[in-house]
């Protein structure tokens, strides 16, 4: 028998969700091999040249704390960064950077070549080493064999992936890429459960042929705001973007198109997002909208191509090129590439468990597109979290999972592990409970010690942040040291109400007019503090009542989230549950009391009942 | 950990009613309802006071962490008090902060948490978990179909939309959508505030009709007030005799009322007590009768008992009607002279209440909305005040939370699809 190369993890796909799971699992120890069908794309931004935003911005801290890279390529390649939200308070900001797509490309391998233990192979996956139930490896189309002790598939949008251009359709995982459809027969012969979902992307246009004299320009913060916690400032140079109109013209040549629209054609069954509609979902589910906005986005430094972000469509090429036409500054454009839609296989989350093991197969993760969901930010959150479940798994260590009382990333997985999606699923700050905890400042407080205690975190991370925290605390110890009556803080110029109670200056920074001389008028050694503490110091204060009321739910609901239930519950002879409860427990499997506490309809009684039953099934499988 | 607290004995009864209080919050809560507690397991007599008023004087017991039933610090409240006692004490124990009415099964639940039940044991409850399970699915159901749960999704629909537009304005700020919601978001609440206002004050009546309403029949000593409850009840409840300061304590009679429940109560003469042990019945007496839902004053030769202010509401009589003959109405228990025309009367005002109506019924209920009402409340202050969205949604989705408790569960999913069905969204 000839030698198979064995790796602790190996990981499919070489898009965001694969490169955050590869690094993850190396940063952990483990020897990883990175298969994917091409290197050189590894850090390719398949659609929109830009990393963040609201909701995705709190996922990129998120993964940044947790010392992933995307956060990092994306402030290398950064070219305009914009804080989202700034009128807003803090934990609905999001950061959002413009990406030149060579430099966050180069950054992401950059970043990989860093790692020891990580191998990249070019090769296509074709199939998995199984044997009762438990991977052990993945075959390449030339035959290769490779061994593995975990395997993290992250296919995004190439199983079964066929994209359209108006009426032409063919097989591919996204333009330029062939499918992965010999991947797709091996996990429908696993017996996931499946379905179609589609996204599509807008041409790209010259920025040579735009009229930007006619357009209102968008340019980027003053003050930018990074994404990674490490990083300090833009190095590159910065550029302004320019927005335009689509009008009455564009939406009558889109609807008298319609029947050529892949889409509105009938060729594609697959389910696309409601919030990123296409051009004819725009004209056709909001007729009576006379405009939408079209925001155009230089995709590099050194690049012309031009990103209309809004234009989305499957419609054909000289349609395309006809309403793009028609609009304002654009009548003498020139498109470099058609937009297109891709559809495209993804995996029933609900089949995996919280920390993305597929659930009754040793050792398979899934992450990314192929769970359903849509984003490089959401891709790389999971990413994360399947590469150091794989870690750990490798070693024979029990998984890491996130709460979603103390992440975005938490509230994805439960979300899809839980609920499943209907359409391709990305992050809003409204899903969160716990939104005013979450921030997007404080991703690390919340994130990096846990990513140290399970050596996700590098040195170089957890150095910086002691030293922010030994920061902080400081700060707090000096802010909070003396109280204050309201007659001395209003001569101090700090507008409380004159309730007699007194407070130290930590409670006031919650009221915005509040300046550091301010504090270091009543507390001489407040001037010393460094503002990026005093600044997050009153981050916290805004939110701190608020806070304090969400406290216990949330501690109830991380008890809850401890409480796991058997895999194998017999949820069906459980008496005292009514019969519609104990449909509902069958069909949905919770993995913990969280989870079935909230399946409509669950009564605190019958979680009671659940409870019991699952201490006692564990206790008998102890004895056993 | 939320501290919890219910009424753990069944609603309603006469006798001594038991309201235990769960938590790490439940000896704050014992010190704010009656100063002083005794020390742990032991029984004492208190007072127990919201702000200035006597609820009532009951025994109160502790129980510390680790020594109790369901291993949180306990404090246990047996009062005497009928129907309105205890909705008395549930109300001021929902004031103190970080108290909640429990949920069914809850106490079960902490204790087999904490290690104060075996899996044997919680097992043997089975019968009575089910129960439990099957009365409020039982509620559940009845709410699902009937009046509440139809104002619930009124409520919830609209508290949708209004979040619905609030989280527009933070998830899609880079978006066509509307800037300016507040105006559009506050009508909503106003609408939803005031419905719940209108439900609040009929929580009362429906109580009432669960519970029974109380009338109380006040007077001074041998003004003829037992034998009068006698008759009304056709029964002798009170012990009747000439000697004054008989009836030294409450008595209480259930009767049904052209269908409506009431009970009847007979208080201690109203007079200056001259021993102590009168004192008490006299004050309690007093409280009592305050606290009823009607109350019939009996006056004889034109003199209204000590201290008795009538208000518009209730009964005036002229006592012992059969004797001597006089000015307006008067009633004889006696002779039964007027009973029939005092019971019509009763009837009639308390139908008149009752059609008001209320489809709040539950103190858990009224305590849900209670605290929805209060969020959004706080909601318009803050849009009035020009505060940041964030904190306005934080607000709404609290609102959202406790009217889950109503009408089944508000998934953030329905707000994002009312986002989309609004607004198109999509760059
Ligand atoms: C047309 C289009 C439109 C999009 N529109 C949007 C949008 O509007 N908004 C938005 O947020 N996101 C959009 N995206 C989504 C975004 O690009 C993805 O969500 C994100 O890139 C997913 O990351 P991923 O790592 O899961 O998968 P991908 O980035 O798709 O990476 C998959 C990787 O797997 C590799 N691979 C696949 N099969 C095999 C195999 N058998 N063997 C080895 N390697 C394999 C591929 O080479 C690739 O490297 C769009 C994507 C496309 C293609």
């Amino acid at each position: 028998m000839f030698h198979v190369k064995q790796f602790d993890v190996i990981v499919i796909g070489g898009g965001h969700a694969g490169t955050e799971a590869a690094a993850a699992a190396a940063r952990m120890g483990s020897s990883v091999g990175l298969v994917t069908l091409d290197p050189a794309k590894i850090g390719v931004m398949s659609c929109n040249p830009a990393i963040g935003g609201l909701g995705k911005g709190h996922l990129v801290r998120e993964v940044d704390a947790l010392d992933g890279i995307i956060g990092r390529a994306g402030d290398a390649a950064g070219i305009q960064f914009r804080l989202l939200n700034r009128s807003k308070g803090p934990a609905v900001q999001g950061p959002r950077v413009q990406a030149d797509r060579s430099l966050f490309r180069a950054a992401v391998q950059d970043l990989l070549g860093k790692l020891s233990g990580l191998t990249i192979i070019r090769g296509e996956v074709v199939d998995l080493v199984e044997r009762d139930n438990r991977i052990s490896g993945v075959v390449l189309a030339d035959g290769t064999s490779l061994g593995a002790r975990a395997v993290v598939l992250t296919a995004g949008t190439f199983l079964n992936g066929v994209i359209h251009i108006g009426d032409v359709s063919r097989p591919a995982g996204r333009v330029g890429d062939a499918a992965s459809e010999k991947l797709a027969a091996r996990l429908a012969a696993l017996d996931l459960p499946r379905g179609r979902l589609k996204t599509g992307t807008p041409p790209r246009l010259d920025g040579r042929t735009i009229d930007w004299g006619r357009l209102e320009r968008q340019p980027g913060d003053e003050d930018p705001v990074m994404l990674s916690f490490l990083s300090s400032g833009p190095v590159v140079p910065q550029v302004v973007c320019g927005i335009t109109h689509t009008n009455g013209r564009t939406h009558d040549i889109v609807r008298a198109n319609l029947g050529r629209s892949a889409m509105y054609g009938g060729r594609i069954e697959g389910v696309g997002p409601r919030y990123c509609p296409s051009i004819e979902d725009k004209v056709v589910r909001f007729a009576d909208k006379e405009s939408h906005q079209v925001f155009l986005e230089p995709e590099g430094l050194h690049d012309d191509t031009v990103y209309p972000n809004g234009l989305s469509t499957s419609l054909p090429a000289d349609v395309q090129e006809a309403y793009v036409r028609s609009i304002r500054g654009l009548e003498q454009v020139r498109l470099t590439a058609p937009g297109y839609a891709v559809e495209y296989d993804y995996v029933d989350p609900r089949a995996l468990d919280r920390s993305l093991a597929v659930r009754g197969i040793e050792g398979l993760y899934f992450a990314g597109q192929v769970n359903g969901t849509t984003g490089y930010e959401e891709a790389a959150a999971q990413g994360v979290v399947a590469g150091a479940n794989a870690a750990r798994h490798a070693r024979g260590e029990a998984p890491i999972v996130l709460s979603r009382t103390e992440s975005y990333i938490g509230v994805m997985i439960d979300d899809l592990t839980v609920r499943g999606v209907t359409e391709p699923y990305r992050m809003f700050t409204s899903r969160a409970e716990y939104r005013l905890t979450l921030r997007a400042d404080n991703a690390d407080q919340r994130l990096t010690p846990m990513g140290a205690a399970v050596g996700l975190v590098g040195a170089a991370r957890l150095a910086a942040f002691d030293k922010k925290i030994a920061t902080l605390e400081k700060a707090r110890r000096v802010l909070s040291a003396r109280r204050f009556s309201p007659q001395i803080l209003a001569s101090a110029g700090i507008p409380v109400s004159a309730d007699g109670r007194s407070r130290n200056l930590l409670e006031c920074l919650g009221f915005a007019a509040v300046s550091q001389e301010t504090l270091a008028v009543l507390e001489p050694e407040a001037a010393a503090i460094p503002p990026e503490a005093v600044s997050q110091l009153r981050r916290e204060a805004l939110y701190a009542t608020f806070v304090e009321r969400q406290a216990s739910s949330a501690a109830a609901i991380r008890r809850d989230e401890g409480q796991a239930l058997p895999e194998d519950m017999d949820f069906g002879s459980i008496a005292g549950l009514s019969e519609e409860l104990r449909g509902k427990l069958m069909r949905i499997r919770p993995a913990n009391l969280a989870q079935a506490a909230r399946i409509e309809g669950m009564t605190p009684a019958a979680l009671l009942l659940l409870l019991t039953r699952a201490r006692r099934e564990n206790a008998q499988r102890a004895r056993a | 950990m939320d501290t919890i607290y219910a009424l753990s004995t069944a609603r309603g009864r006469a006798g001594i009613a038991v309201v235990r209080v769960s938590g790490p919050a439940a000896t704050a809560a014992g010190v704010a309802l009656c100063g002083a507690l005794p020390s742990p397991r032991t029984a004492a007599l208190r007072t127990l006071r919201r702000g200035g008023d006597v609820l009532d004087r009951a025994m109160v017991l502790r129980f510390s962490a680790g020594a109790s039933a369901t291993g949180e610090d306990v404090v246990e409240f047996h009062l005497h008090g009928g129907p309105a006692v205890v909705a008395a004490v549930l109300g001021a124990l929902a004031a103190v902060p970080g108290l909640r009415p429990a949920e069914p099964g809850e106490f079960t639940r902490r204790a087999f948490e904490n290690g104060r039940m075996t899996l044997t044991e919680v097992e043997g409850l089975g019968d009575l978990l089910q129960a439990e399970t099957e009365a409020q699915r039982r509620q559940a159901m009845r709410g699902f179909d009937g009046a509440l749960r139809r104002a619930a999704e009124g409520w919830r629909g609209l508290l949708i939309e209004a979040a619905a537009l609030l989280e527009a304005t933070i998830d899609f700020v880079e978006e066509d959508v509307p800037v300016d919601v507040g105006p559009t978001v506050r009508a909503l609440l106003a609408r939803v505030v005031l419905d719940m206002e209108r439900e609040l004050s009929g929580f009362a009546v429906a109580e009432r009709l669960r519970d029974g309403f109380e009338v109380a029949i006040v007077g001074a000593p041998n003004v003829g007030k037992s034998t009068l409850l006698n008759r009304l009840a056709g029964r002798d409840a009170a012990i009747v005799s000439s000697e004054a300061g008989t009836t030294r304590d409450v008595i209480e009679v259930r009767m049904d009322l052209a269908g409506l429940p009431v009970t009847l109560i007979d208080t201690a003469g109203l007079r200056e007590a001259s021993d102590p042990v009168e004192a008490i019945g006299v004050a309690r007496g007093r409280d009592r009768a305050q606290a009823a839902d009607l109350r019939i004053i009996l006056v004889e030769d034109g003199r209204l008992p000590e201290g008795v202010c009538p208000s518009a509401s209730d009964i005036v009589l002229r006592a012992k009607a059969d004797g001597d003959p006089g000015e307006g109405e008067g009633v004889s228990g006696a002779t039964g002279a007027g009973v029939d025309a005092l019971l019509e009367r009763i009837a009639s005002i308390l139908s008149a209440r009752v059609a008001v109506g209320g489809l709040v019924t539950r103190e858990r209920q009224r305590a849900a909305v209670f605290r929805a009402k209060g969020l959004l409340e706080s909601a318009m202050i803050g849009l009035d005040r020009g505060q940041v969205a964030e904190l306005v949604a934080e607000d709404i989705r609290g609102a959202l939370a406790a009217i889950e408790a109503l009408a089944g569960r508000v998934d953030v999913e329905m707000v994002l699809g009312a986002v989309f069905s609004q607004f198109c969204i999509g760059k």
